[in-house]
């Protein structure tokens, strides 16, 4: 019995300073980091959007994490924005990185494709702006009315891909949600960022150590 | 020098200084000098030599030549029987999350490259069905079967029956109540929104209250053990049974990690899981059932101690490799990059363990299930390890992060790897369980070569479209649909794959209730690929 405690003690030790160097350290030193003085936080109508951005899974195509183009140099390139720092998701929780790009990096998506008009009938489906895109269609966050009335976001689908008759309108998720995407812009100055992009430059690692605890 | 850097050192130092420290401590304590020793308490007295196949050896059924040996056999026997309901509860349950976890896998990729299929429904939609599959088939079937698999080894282990069983069935029950909440919840949209860790907080609970019922067994029988050695399958197995309550305790405590914090705390857990949950049970099985169906002591048991402390030691900080190029500290990465390379310690040592207990007797895996299923999976264990310490190198990591490459190479982890070795496992135990032989055995082939070809299919396909899908998204001059079609052949052939590894699914899944159910003859044979015996001569 000794010998097994011990092994699990020992397994139980090595996970907690992993955790120590893994989570601790970077949540001191991240927690630290000067929040830039243009990052709006989110109103109550984006936080919503997030959620819904959330609830539907949006995170399992696309990322939110513009690289640095000296590491990745398409990232920029395709006007997905400036590497991103970790000041940039002080009010995001939790964080929604991502790990995919199935579709584009959205970090910017604001200030890319500023039209909420757009951004609804992108949503109703995609394939009526972007021809043989594989995003899913959202129609659950839309209406199907016969006659919008005063107040209804209508969203004037083209054919084929809108309904016969009658018109499609936006629900509050759907203005949520768009509302969120255009909220995605991180265009401003980063303070933090490095000038320099490559790895090794000294002055950009000084700039980020003096704010490390 | 600034403070970061100072603890950091001083931290990697400490780390060592442990890890240095318990090797020394293993040396002081002898679990070295008597390493070929220990490495045979696996057999009964006299049974080195013989093989044990499913049910009863191939070649004679070794009943043992003295009463001494015989009464270890029937002792084991005893054993076996101890963990019967417990293993039952867990096995069944797991064979279960499978076939449902498949089925949303199948769906999430056909979604893939045909978006209007069922994207009416919110409760259907790609964002709910791809979290549904992954956590069905991570703590549905992965982590049901390996505990399940873990409490049949345990009593075998020690040599002595399973004390308090019963609380492992009640966990089992506890842990199959977490999953049905937490899969409506991400059915409903209630999902947390981070990646593995989708089961709101709440459920989570359940998982550890549920997790930890085990881990009494566990102390109960480790307490009563009849064996002077530990073997190496009981270190990973207890090992893993402490890690995951701590791992998913730190990981889903909730409004403690905002922003980017919260993303490296998102993926030390995820690959925790991996790395310190499912491969520590996959490589202790193949530890056990290698040498088992043998006959043959794995070839070097200090190798094997060396395996396991290194393991933990790199293992457990490697999980940062998944925001390469993120917003996050340099250090905090490269630290991860170090680890997932020397990661090639471990694997190198399990794979000269693995493979090399093998050498001379490739013959056996033409007639033998279990040893087919638990070889291949080792040696995808080899593969899919050094394809990872690849990966997180930043130069490759540029091109195959946030493509499907990644999620080809996960298949190839948890499915070639983690999924075919507890198959092997089941058809090693169930017989065992039930005093029942595995009715058809064409359908064990049958189940065996859909699951190996759709595997194939599935992995070669993403790696290769992964690969140039992420060549191509890193020159911005190649527009992004174009991208998008490109991609299309091989999620189309994943779908195919997809779809075969879900029929071999159901062909176990019937096999495993005919099995419950006590259906087909009764023979005296195990069932094996071919038989040893020309059936006709009963
Ligand atoms: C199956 C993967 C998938 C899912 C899930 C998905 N998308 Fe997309 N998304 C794509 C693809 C592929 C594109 C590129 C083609 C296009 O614009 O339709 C895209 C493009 C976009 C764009 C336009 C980007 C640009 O640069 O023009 C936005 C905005 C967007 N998606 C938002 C969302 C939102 C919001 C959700 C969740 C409700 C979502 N996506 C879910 C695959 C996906
Ligand atoms: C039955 C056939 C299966 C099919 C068709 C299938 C399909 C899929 C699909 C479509 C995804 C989502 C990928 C994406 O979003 O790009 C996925 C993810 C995943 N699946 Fe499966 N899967 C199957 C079986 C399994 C099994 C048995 C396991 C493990 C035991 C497993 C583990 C995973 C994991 C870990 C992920 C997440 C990958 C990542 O995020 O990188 N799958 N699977």
């Amino acid at each position: 019995m000794k010998r097994a405690l011990a092994i699990m003690v020992g397994a139980a030790l090595i996970l907690l300073l992993a955790t120590l160097t893994l989570v601790a350290m970077p949540y001191l030193q991240m927690s630290a980091e000067q929040v830039p003085p243009d990052l709006k936080p989110y109103t109550e109508q984006q936080q919503r959007g997030r959620q819904l951005y959330i609830a539907n899974g949006c995170v399992y195509c696309h990322s939110q994490q513009p690289r640095d183009p000296g590491f990745a140099p398409g990232d920029k390139e395709r006007g997905w924005g400036r590497p991103s720092v970790p000041g940039d998701y002080a009010y995001d929780q939790p964080h929604l990185l991502g790990t995919m790009r199935t579709g584009p990096d959205l970090f910017n998506i604001g200030a890319r494709q500023p039209s909420i008009d757009w951004q609804l009938m992108h949503l109703y489906n995609p394939r009526a702006v972007i021809k043989g895109s594989i995003m899913p269609s959202y129609p659950f966050l839309f209406r199907h009315v016969d006659e919008p009335v005063e107040g209804d976001k209508v969203v004037n689908v083209p054919p084929p891909y809108g309904p016969e008759s009658g018109k499609i309108v936006a629900t509050d998720d759907a203005l949520a949600l768009a509302e969120y995407l255009l909220a995605l812009d991180h265009t401003y100055p980063a303070p933090t960022l490095p000038k320099v992009p490559a790895k090794a430059s000294p002055k950009s690692d000084e700039s980020k150590e003096q704010r490390a605890p | 020098m600034t403070p970061t850097i100072a603890i950091l050192l001083i931290i990697t130092f400490v780390l060592s200084t442990v890890g240095l420290l318990l090797l020394i401590w293993s040396i002081a304590n002898n679990q070295f000098s008597h390493g070929q020793a220990a490495a045979r308490t696996i057999f009964s007295p006299g049974e080195e030599g013989h093989s044990e196949d499913p049910a009863r050896p191939a070649d004679q059924p070794f009943t043992g030549d003295t009463s001494e040996q015989a009464a270890a056999i029937k002792a084991r026997w005893t054993a076996d029987q101890s963990s019967r309901t417990a293993v039952l509860t867990w096995l069944s349950s797991s064979v279960f999350w499978l076939l449902l976890g498949s089925l949303f896998g199948l769906t999430s990729s056909i979604k893939m490259h045909l978006p209007e299929f069922l994207a009416a429904s919110e409760f259907l939609t790609f964002g709910r069905v791809r979290p549904v599959h992954l956590n069905a088939v991570t703590y549905g079937w992965a982590s049901m079967a390996g505990i399940g698999v873990a409490l049949f080894l345990i009593p075998r282990l020690f040599k002595t029956s399973l004390a308090g069983g019963k609380y492992a069935v009640l966990g089992g029950f506890i842990w199959n109540i977490g999953l049905v909440l937490g899969l409506s919840a991400i059915t409903l949209g209630l999902s947390d929104g981070e990646e593995w860790l989708e089961f709101p907080w709440q459920v989570d609970v359940l998982f550890v209250v549920g997790g930890a019922m085990c881990a009494i067994p566990l102390l109960l029988t480790a307490a009563n053990r009849q064996v002077e050695h530990l073997y190496v399958t009981s270190w990973y197995l207890m090992a893993a049974l402490v890690w995951f309550p701590i791992l998913f305790l730190i990981a889903n405590l909730p409004y403690t990690f905002p922003g980017a914090s919260g993303a490296t705390v998102n993926w030390w857990f995820a690959h925790n899981v991996l790395g310190l949950w499912v491969t520590p049970i996959g490589i202790g099985i193949a530890y056990y059932m290698i040498p088992k169906i043998l006959g043959k002591p794995i070839i070097s048991y200090q190798l094997s101690l060396i395996g396991f402390w290194s393991l933990a030691l790199f293992y457990s900080q490697v999980g940062i490799h998944h925001l390469i190029g993120g917003p996050i500290p340099t250090w905090l990465v490269t630290l991860s990059i170090v680890h997932s390379v020397m990661m090639s310690i471990p694997v190198i040592t399990v794979a000269i363990n693995h493979h090399g207990t093998m050498i001379g007797n490739f013959g056996r895996l033409k007639d033998s299930p279990t040893l087919r299923f638990v070889w291949i999976g080792a040696l995808m264990y080899t593969v899919s390890s050094l394809q990872g310490s690849m990966e997180a190198l930043r130069s490759i990591n540029v091109i195959t992060h946030f493509t499907h490459y990644t999620v080809g190479h996960a298949h190839l982890g948890m499915y070639a790897f983690l999924s075919f070795i507890l198959f092997g496992a089941v058809y090693f135990i169930m017989p065992r369980l039930t005093n029942w032989e595995w009715p058809w055995r064409r359908l064990i082939s049958l189940h065996f070569w859909l699951v190996s070809i759709g595997i194939l299919i599935y992995v070669v396909s993403l790696t290769v479209g992964g690969w140039k899908q992420g060549l191509a998204l890193l020159d911005a001059e190649m527009p992004f649909m174009d991208i998008v079609r490109m991609t299309l052949p091989a999620l189309q052939a994943r779908t195919v794959g997809g779809a075969l590894m879900t029929l071999g699914h159901l062909v176990f899944a019937f096999h495993f209730i005919a099995m419950l159910m006590r259906r087909g003859t009764a023979t005296e044979q195990p069932t094996l690929f071919r038989p040893v015996v020309k059936e006709n001569a009963q």
